[in-house]
């Protein structure tokens, strides 16, 4: 793009002597942009980062600054609205609710990272082999994809429900006394929302993994073959370190998607008993009738933080490539 | 080579996953959809002109006006539509422009919507919801209205309606009571009696135990269920005057008053139905109805829930009995929770000023027997509030739930309509409960402890 952009301006400045004429300070910088290029870079760059400001740093900045009031989304905002960093120090010291959702995210993104993701990549690796019927089982993984979380929820919801759900009469136990409540029971309903959610990571996680491994340069392996290298030593020295970009972009969706964790559990029974998210307290407290818009606000700004540490990684890396 | 160019159209993907990662913003842009479908509404109607016949009363005949709707369920929009078709043919042609909203989302948004660009009357709860939006000065007082319909009502509607401010805010339509309902067949088959006290109560669920009954279905996926449980062993318990001051923050949560209610409640969960907290409402419903469970504490709702899914014979079946005594001196308030639904008038209305005749008129109109006999002909859960409603054609049912409620000295609106919403709703209260009830017999000071210091942690009101 950049290098396209100068090798026609040096033309085109030629046939411009006005960029010339200007020179009353000889020690002005040449430039090789027309002044039409330099619109075109200006409105380029312009609109996109004035849509950014206002779509995305505008409300960020207004969040935080709502995260410093106790406004309850009537009315206007005045002086007494202004309660510092109180949201804050509730938000750490007595919120009973926040580091379980903290915590909550956290085995969310474990879970992704150890379980789901390696798994999407295994079939992934499965069916890059050309085996019998790949094309099927392709289609039957990716499934899942094309829904949207919320009717996965529902899906799920119908299967773990403790006395008319599948799973429940499947295993026998929706008449015995002791059922289990897959969603009802603090301890493992994370858990079931979790096989969920990976019903449809996985196949999302091995549909990109796929189309990675589609395009590692076949000599590779055949001269690990050649060298008598087994298929599990040239996959981890061979092939992963090739796909070191597609890693890195693996690594942040799974990030990503256990950041913004929301819609199952939301489904389930609105991120309660157990199933405390981050993204679903804020809804709780500032979206819904509750209307406590600081609050929630202070919540998202904490998410935000945590937000930012793969966003930063995932750029730092897209910056030194393109370095 | 190959590589970078997937890796780019992943990164491309990602770039779109990113975009729809900023959950505020994405609800953010829904909303200035819904408010510019307000607004555009609003535009409508505006333009729309008609000509208004304006009487010299405080209501007018003809012309137009708007409600906005939360009566989403097939069996309450059908009343709710036959309540306007009624209006319109009665006052003069009166063109009504029904916006109804999905229940959950209105109540959510209810907020933005009083403030946006909202119809001119609309759906709502009586109770600390109505006073909050009415002191917020989001509600248009009627007090004329209602003393020209007040003869119809009974002192304890009349209180149910009243603002902060002493002024009249909303118009009572229906009410349901809360009770324990049971089938008279599965009663009969094993010999049971309506239980005097909570001994007798709870001697009956150990019996039904016995028989291979759930003694008492219950369901708390939702979260709200419980609160109905909380209210009234509070209410029995402790009185109605503690149980109000409780909820508005005039109590500590901290109160043995509030363990005792705890204690009171751990001696009958160990006859809830095996799972409730994975239980919604409508099976725990259908435990009763296919004659899995003994008992049911909620709300005469549970009659459409036997309507939709049951058979006639079924409905003939359902009966119910108040909770137990608890042998206090609260027993003789006999209060119980019986939530009551309202029309309101909106304050921002951008129409209101040409309408306020006709949404008067309407209001008036609600207030009549016969209108509200004609929403109880589709949704029978809710019983009509006016004393000139037909009650002939009341089935037994119906007739009881009028009894218990006429002989209670004290009503209350349930937890989440007389508390602040932001204490009632799933992060608090709810919260709270499920986790007294996943374990019932532990001490709860510290869970009381946690109860305080988020209320005390809310923003005055």
């Amino acid at each position: 793009m950049a290098n396209t952009t100068t090798s026609l301006a040096p033309a085109r400045a030629k046939q411009e002597p006005e960029a010339g004429a200007l020179v009353t300070r000889p020690k002005r910088r040449y430039t090789l942009l027309t002044r039409h290029d330099k619109i075109l870079i200006a409105l380029m760059v312009g609109v996109p980062l004035t849509l950014d400001l206002l779509l995305i740093w505008g409300p960020t900045l207004a969040s935080v600054g709502l995260s410093l009031t106790n406004w309850q989304n009537i009315g206007p905002i005045t002086d007494k609205n202004f309660v510092g960093f109180k949201n804050y120090q509730f938000l750490f010291s007595g919120y009973t609710l926040f580091w379980p959702a903290f915590l909550h995210n956290l085995i969310w993104l474990a879970w992704l990272t150890l379980i789901a993701t390696p798994l999407g990549m295994f079939f992934a690796v499965l069916l890059d082999r050309e085996m019998r019927g790949t094309r099927i089982y392709q289609s039957v993984f990716f499934l899942p994809v094309v829904l949207s979380l919320v009717v996965v929820g529902f899906i799920w919801d119908l299967q773990f429900a403790p006395t008319d759900g599948f799973i429940n009469n499947a295993l026998g136990t929706a008449k015995s006394s002791n059922l289990i409540d897959w969603l009802g029971n603090p301890r493992i309903n994370l858990f079931s929302i979790l096989i969920a959610t990976s019903w449809r990571h996985i196949g999302y996680i091995m549909i990109l993994y796929l189309a990675g491994l589609k395009s590692v340069d076949p000599s590779l392996r055949e001269a690990a073959k050649v060298d008598g290298a087994t298929e599990v030593r040239t996959f981890f020295n061979v092939v992963l370190p090739v796909m070191a970009p597609i890693n890195v972009i693996i690594v942040v969706v799974t990030a990503i998607e256990a950041l913004r964790a929301f819609d199952i559990a939301f489904i389930i029974n609105q991120g309660k008993n157990g199933l405390e998210l981050l993204s679903i307290l804020i809804y709780n407290n500032s979206i819904s009738e509750a209307s406590l818009v600081g609050f929630g606000s202070a919540i998202a700004v904490i998410l935000l933080l945590v937000s930012l540490v793969p966003i930063v990684a995932f750029l730092s890396r897209v910056m030194r490539t393109l370095a | 080579m190959g590589d970078s160019r997937d890796a780019k159209r992943v990164r491309n993907r990602l770039a779109l996953r990113d975009a729809a990662l900023n959950l505020d913003l994405d609800l953010s842009r829904r909303d200035v959809l819904k408010i510019a479908g307000y607004g555009s509404l609003a535009a409508f109607i505006a333009a729309c002109g008609g000509s208004t016949t304006t009487n010299t009363g405080i209501t007018a005949t003809g012309g137009k006006m708007s409600l906005g709707s939360y009566n989403t369920d097939p069996n309450s929009k059908a009343g709710t539509q036959a309540i306007v078709d009624a209006f319109t043919s009665a006052n003069g042609g009166t063109k009504v422009t029904v916006n109804t909203v999905d229940h959950g989302t209105f109540q959510n948004q209810i907020s933005s919507y009083l403030q946006g660009t909202p119809e001119d009357a609309f759906t709502w709860f009586s109770g600390h919801r109505m006073r909050f939006f009415a002191s917020k000065g989001l509600a248009t007082p009627i007090n004329d209205v209602w003393d020209a319909v007040k003869s119809n009502y009974t002192a304890g509607f009349a209180a149910s309606v009243k603002g902060d401010d002493g002024n009249v805010y909303a118009i009572p339509t229906d009410y349901y009571p809360w009770a324990i309902f049971y089938r008279k067949d599965v009663w009969a088959q094993h010999g049971y009696s309506v239980p005097a006290d909570w001994d007798a109560f709870k001697a009956l669920c150990q019996k039904m135990k016995g028989d291979g009954l759930i003694p008492i279905a219950f369901a708390d996926k939702d979260g709200w269920p419980a609160q109905g449980t909380f209210d009234i062993i509070n209410l029995r318990l402790n009185g109605y005057d503690f149980h109000t001051q409780l909820l508005t923050g005039k109590q500590k949560w901290t109160d043995p008053r509030v363990a005792a209610v705890y204690k009171k409640w751990s001696e009958i969960t160990q006859y809830y139905s095996p799972a409730f907290a994975g239980l919604t409402w409508e099976q725990g419903a259908d435990q009763l109805l296919r004659k899995q469970a003994g008992m049911y504490l909620l709300g005469l709702f549970v009659s459409d829930e036997f309507k939709a899914s049951g058979s006639a014979a079924d409905l003939d079946q359902l009966d119910f009995f108040p909770f137990p005594n608890l042998g206090t001196q609260y027993d003789a308030e006999k209060a119980l929770d019986a939530p009551i639904d309202v029309y309101m008038l909106t304050k921002k209305s951008p129409t209101l000023s040409a309408n306020l005749g006709q949404a008067k008129a309407f209001m008036e109109f609600v207030s009549k027997g016969s209108t509200q006999v004609l929403y109880w002909k589709n949704a029978p859960g809710s019983i009509p509030t006016a004393n000139d409603a037909d009650t002939s054609t009341y089935p037994a049912l119906t007739k009881k739930a009028v009894q218990i409620v006429s002989g209670a000295q004290r009503i209350t609106q349930y937890f989440d309509r007389d508390s602040r919403p932001d204490f009632s709703g799933p992060n608090g209260m709810q919260g709270f409960l499920l986790k007294f009830l996943s374990n019932p017999g532990g001490d709860t000071a510290s869970l009381q402890g946690q109860m305080q210091a988020f209320w005390d942690s809310l923003p005055p009101e």
